[in-house]
């Protein structure tokens, strides 16, 4: 059978996925536009798509383990395997485009965890060439923010952050992780700015958050979802850098545009 | 009365973070923020020295309380960080924490 190839690059990190499928090939080239790569891929996955069944129809929850050097990612819809050694690994999944975007949400947790950075469940945009995150649990804005955004905004995500650490600061990059919006950020990335936790209220106004509350925030919505003690660990100590390193304020708003008028 | 020994779990991660003690358990993710005294406790649990000693020492010592109340307080949160499996107890000094 022929092989159908696609490189996906998010956070400077292109994942090589390989499918005998050409219209699942197709599938992910649509869904990852925009995020598609010809840079050499640092690890690669089969794709080895199945008919719905009942077992890859549960519900189970996510569980994320390593056993024997191999991380074993498991999910109602999915079951993937990842040899960080050999740069390998399997997806086993029905054709649709929300299991694979699960994998690799936690190959990239996985991997940011080791370099210094996370996943963060935060919209963010770039601004004057410095990016600005909109951290909250569902329903506290971060879509809405994301709408409102001016026309010199670039959008990275209205839904999961993508923080990578470099010697010297922490960076904001694009994600194809999209929220409501339904619409993937673009492909960029800058020195982060501020961390903005969001709350909606009765009017426009930011304050500074001290660096305890501002770590129990951030670590309520760091995406990490490895049983593995030394990766949380890690984990902590990036956000402890972070919030260190990284103006972090509470951003009180009402849904209309002059809330940007903050975000500098 | 036996001794009281206590000392951190290596199965945590910790850090004074805008002067509070932030202690999350590597295992469950749960999260402490310690106060001034929780933290000068957590910060003499190294396993050798007794529990009624550091209270001596460095609570009553620094802060302004009467012993039989830091006790009590000491107590009840060894107690409680014991049970997140962040603080050992033991009635002999712990040569290694688990």
């Amino acid at each position: 059978m022929m092989s159908h190839e696609i490189a996906v690059e998010i956070g400077e990190m292109p994942v090589l996925l390989r499918t005998e499928d050409s219209g699942f090939r197709d599938l992910l080239a649509r869904r990852y536009a925009g995020f598609l790569s010809s840079a050499i891929p640092k690890f690669e996955f089969d794709v080895d798509l199945v008919a719905p069944t009942t077992e890859m129809e549960s519900d189970l929850d996510v569980e994320v383990r390593m056993q024997h050097g191999v991380w074993h990612l498991h999910r109602g819809d999915f079951r993937a395997q990842w040899d960080p050694g050999a740069g390998r690994g399997t997806i086993r999944q029905t054709a649709n485009p929300y299991s694979i975007d699960s994998v690799l949400r936690i190959l990239h947790t996985l991997l940011l965890a080791k370099s210094g950075g996370f996943l963060l469940h935060a919209a963010s945009a770039i601004r004057n060439g410095q990016a600005f995150l909109f951290s909250g649990v569902s329903g506290a804005g971060k879509t809405t923010i994301s709408r409102l955004a001016p026309n010199d905004a670039i959008l990275l995500t209205d839904e999961i952050s993508y923080v990578r650490r470099t010697p010297d600061r922490f960076y904001a990059c694009g994600t194809p992780f999209a929220g409501e919006l339904a619409r993937s950020g673009q492909n960029c990335s800058a020195p982060i700015r501020t961390l903005f936790f969001l709350q909606k209220g009765p009017k426009h106004s930011t304050e500074s958050i001290g660096q305890a509350e501002a770590i129990r925030n951030l670590m309520r919505n760091i995406l990490f979802f490895a049983e593995d003690q030394e990766l949380v660990k890690s984990v902590f100590r990036s956000a402890c850098e972070f919030v260190e390193s990284v103006p972090v304020r509470r951003l009180t708003f009402l849904p209309n545009e002059q809330v940007w008028d903050l975000v500098v | 009365m036996s001794q009281k020994y206590i000392g951190r779990s290596t199965a945590i991660a910790a850090r004074l973070l805008g002067g509070e003690m932030m202690v999350m358990s590597a295992a469950d993710s749960t999260f402490f923020t310690l106060n001034e005294v929780a933290t000068v406790i957590w910060q003499a649990a190294d396993g050798r020295t007794p529990l009624a000693e550091i209270i001596e020492r460095s609570v009553c010592a620094q802060f302004d309380v009467e012993p039989a109340l830091a006790r009590a307080d000491a107590e009840q949160f060894v107690e409680e960080l014991a049970a997140h499996g962040i603080l050992l107890v033991s009635d002999r000094p712990i040569g290694e924490a688990a």
